[in-house]
C-alpha cells in the first residue's frame, strides 16, 4: 500500500466519524432546500408574493422542478456552501494543531505531505458525498413537489446535471482547500473559521460593489476566489445575484476562464498547504 | 519532514540514537546547545532535566517535529525524521494528541491506518496497556492516566523497536506507574530500545540503564546511573582533625574536602575507604567512624542542576 493511499484511509476514517463533518452537511443541506425549494415554493403558492416578491409565479414553480435541479444544486454554492466548506477545510487542518493529532501522525513514518494528502483526499471524498447528497435530496424534493403540483416528474438532461455536479465539486473543493490552507497558516481552527466567513461572507461581496464604483479595482475582484466560483454557477446556468439571482453568482467571468481559474486556485491552495505545513511542530 | 543538517555519520548497528552537536535556536534563545547523545541499541536511557532545559525540543528533533539549527540527528543509522526512521520509533512526545470525538479504539485504528497495520494490532496494543475495557469510550471521556496508557498503547503499535517516551507516567496512578514500570522493563528485556524523558527520578535511577542530563539546553552529563551515583563521597569523624584534613586534602586534592560540624566530606569514591583509613591511620589520626554517604540520583540531579528550576 502507498503511503498515499495508507493516509487516505485513515483520514476517511477520522473525517467520516467526526460530527462536525454531518452537522456541517445537515447544515449545508438544510439552507438549500430552504432557500431552493420551500421559500420558492411558498412563494409560488402565495401567487409570487413573499420572499421573492414580483418574481413570476410560472417562473417560481419551474425552478422548485426536476428539470431545474442541476441549478438547483449548485446556486448557492459560491456563498454558502463555500462558508461551510471552508469551515471544514479549517477545522480538519486548524484542530489538529491544538489536539496535537498532527503531532501524533507526522511521527508514524510518512512524509508530511502524504498525510496532508490523505487530508486532501479525505476532503474530496466529502465534497463527492456532499455533492451527490445534495443532488439525491434536491431530486427527491423537486419530484415530490412535481407529484404535488401535477407536472411532469422528468428529469434534467444528464449533459447539464454531469456539468452541474463537476462545477459543485470543483467550487465547494475549492473553498474547502482554502480552508485546510488558512487552518494550516493559523493552526487555530477558531481563528481560521471566521476569518473564512468574514470572507466569503462579507469581504468578497463588498470589493465587488466597490468595483463598480471603482474601475481600477475590478481587474482584482475579477480574480477572487468568489467570483472564480460564481462565475463558474453562472456558467452552469445559475442567475447571477445582480439580475435577482443567487447571493454569491456572479457573471464577471465566462465559464472556460471562471473553471480555470478555479482549478488554479486549488492547485494554489494545495501548494501553500504543503509548504506551511513543512514548519515546525512545537 | 524534517530533516537535520550537517554530515551523517555511518550507521552504528550498536546504536539506536545519535545526535552530535543537535542545536535549536529560537531567535536569540537558544533552546538545545549542541547536545552529543547516544542511546545505545537495547537499553532504557533516562533524559532528565528541569523545566524548560530543552528535553522536549531534543526529543521533537529526534522524531522530526522540529527541524534543528545545526548539528545532526540519527535515528538507527538514518537521519532523524526521515519517515524510514520513525517508521522503527513509537513515539509519545509532550502528551498523547487524540481525536477528542473518536474513542480509543478507532484513534489507534487511525493511527494502524497510517502505518498499514491491521485490526489485531489495534487489539494488542490496548491489551498491553490494560485499555481494552475502556477502548469504546470517547476519548475525551477518558482521565489523564487513561489518555497517557492510550498514547502508549499508540506508540507500541506495530511493535517498533525504539520507543521514546516523554513523561509517559504523567497522571498515572501509584498502580498505573507499576504497571508502566513492569512494561517498559519487559519490553527492554525483549530487545526493545527505550529513551525515556521523566520527573520522576526514582523510578529513573531504578529502571534506566543509563542517564543523560541537559540543563539550560546543554547535556551536562551522560552516564551509567551507577558511575552517576559513584562520584559519591566518604564521612570521616577523626582526630586530631587538623592532622586528617591534611592528610585528606594530600590523598584526595583540596577541593574535594569540606569539614561540617567536625565531620570530614570527602568527595572521592567511596571504594577507596579503605586507602583512606590506611593514610589516616598512618599518620597517626584516630578513625573513629568511615562511611559513604549514598546518594539518591535525585541528589545527583539537583547538583548538577543548582541553578535551574524545580523539576517537573
Amino acid at each position: 500500500m502507498t503511503a498515499l493511499a495508507a493516509s487516505t484511509r485513515a483520514e476517511f476514517l477520522r473525517l467520516r466519524r467526526w460530527p462536525a463533518v454531518w452537522a456541517m452537511a445537515g447544515a449545508w443541506l438544510l439552507l438549500n432546500v430552504t432557500f431552493g425549494y420551500v421559500f420558492p415554493y411558498l412563494s409560488y403558492r402565495n401567487g409570487g408574493g413573499f420572499a421573492n416578491d414580483g418574481v413570476d409565479a410560472r417562473r417560481l414553480l419551474a425552478s422548485v422542478l426536476p428539470g431545474e435541479v442541476p441549478v438547483a444544486v449548485v446556486r448557492g454554492m459560491p456563498m454558502f456552501g463555500g462558508a461551510i466548506l471552508f469551515a471544514l477545510g479549517a477545522l480538519a487542518a486548524g484542530s489538529g494543531y491544538g489536539w496535537g493529532t498532527w503531532k501524533t501522525a507526522f511521527t508514524q513514518g510518512l512524509r508530511r505531505r502524504a498525510v496532508l494528502g490523505g487530508t486532501f483526499a479525505g476532503l474530496a471524498g466529502c465534497v463527492i458525498a456532499l455533492v451527490l447528497g445534495t443532488f439525491a435530496v434536491d431530486l427527491g424534493v423537486a419530484m415530490a413537489l412535481a407529484a404535488a403540483e401535477g407536472q411532469g416528474l422528468r428529469g434534467p438532461a444528464p449533459i447539464d446535471l454531469a456539468l452541474a455536479l463537476g462545477g459543485g465539486f470543483l467550487v465547494l473543493i475549492l473553498w474547502a482547500t482554502a480552508g485546510l490552507a488558512v487552518g494550516t497558516l493559523t493552526r487555530n481552527p477558531a481563528l481560521a473559521v471566521a476569518l473564512g466567513l468574514v470572507w466569503t461572507l462579507a469581504v468578497e461581496n463588498l470589493l465587488r460593489a466597490v468595483s463598480s464604483l471603482l474601475d481600477w479595482l475590478r481587474p482584482v475582484t475579477d480574480v477572487l476566489p468568489g467570483t472564480a466560483a460564481g462565475s463558474t454557477v453562472a456558467a452552469l446556468g445559475a442567475e447571477p445575484v445582480s439580475r435577482g439571482g443567487s447571493p454569491g453568482v456572479v457573471d464577471n467571468l465566462g465559464g472556460g476562464p471562471a473553471t480555470a481559474l478555479t482549478f488554479a486556485y486549488i492547485v494554489v491552495f494545495v501548494i501553500i498547504t504543503g509548504v506551511l505545513a513543512r514548519r515546525d511542530v512545537t | 519532514m524534517s530533516e537535520t543538517t550537517g554530515t551523517i555519520a555511518p550507521p552504528d548497528a550498536a546504536v539506536a540514537v545519535h545526535t552530535r552537536g543537535l542545536t535549536k535556536r529560537y531567535g536569540e534563545h537558544l533552546a538545545v546547545d549542541a547536545v552529543d547523545l547516544t542511546v545505545r541499541r537495547g537499553e532504557m536511557y533516562g533524559f532528565l532535566g528541569p523545566n524548560g532545559a530543552g528535553k522536549t525540543t531534543t526529543l521533537r528533533m529526534i522524531v522530526g517535529l522540529i527541524r534543528p539549527t545545526g548539528g545532526t540527528a540519527t535515528v538507527a543509522g538514518r537521519p532523524a525524521g526521515a519517515p524510514a526512521a520513525n517508521r522503527g520509533v513509537g513515539a509519545l512526545v509532550e502528551g498523547p494528541g487524540f481525536y477528542p470525538y473518536l474513542n480509543g479504539r478507532d484513534n489507534l485504528r487511525v493511527l494502524a491506518r497510517y502505518r498499514g497495520l491491521g485490526e489485531a494490532e489495534v487489539g494488542r496494543a490496548l491489551e498491553r496497556v490494560g485499555l481494552a475495557a475502556r477502548a469504546h469510550d470517547r476519548f475525551k471521556t477518558y482521565s489523564l492516566g487513561m489518555k497517557q496508557r492510550l498514547g502508549l498503547a499508540a506508540a507500541l503499535l506495530g511493535d517498533p523497536g525504539l520507543l521514546i517516551l516523554d513523561e509517559p507516567t504523567n497522571g498515572l496512578d501509584p498502580a498505573g506507574v507499576g504497571e508502566m514500570r513492569r512494561l517498559l522493563t519487559g519490553l527492554v528485556a525483549a530487545g526493545h530500545t527505550v529513551l525515556l524523558s521523566s520527573h520522576m527520578l526514582s523510578e529513573v535511577q531504578e529502571m534506566c540503564d543509563r542517564v543523560g542530563v541537559i540543563n539550560k539546553g546543554r547535556l551536562v552529563a551522560e552516564s551509567t546511573v551507577g558511575e552517576l551515583l559513584g562520584a559519591g563521597r566518604l564521612r570521616v569523624r577523626a582526630d586530631p582533625m587538623a592532622t586528617a584534613l591534611a592528610v585528606s586534602r594530600r590523598l584526595a586534592g583540596d577541593d574535594t574536602v569540606t569539614v561540617t560540624d567536625g565531620v570530614l566530606h570527602l568527595r572521592i569514591d567511596p571504594r577507596r575507604a579503605a586507602e583512606v583509613t590506611r593514610a589516616l591511620v598512618a599518620a597517626d589520626v584516630e578513625v573513629h567512624e568511615i562511611s559513604p554517604i549514598e546518594r539518591s540520583l535525585e541528589e545527583v540531579f539537583f547538583e548538577m542542576t543548582a541553578n535551574a528550576e524545580a523539576v517537573r
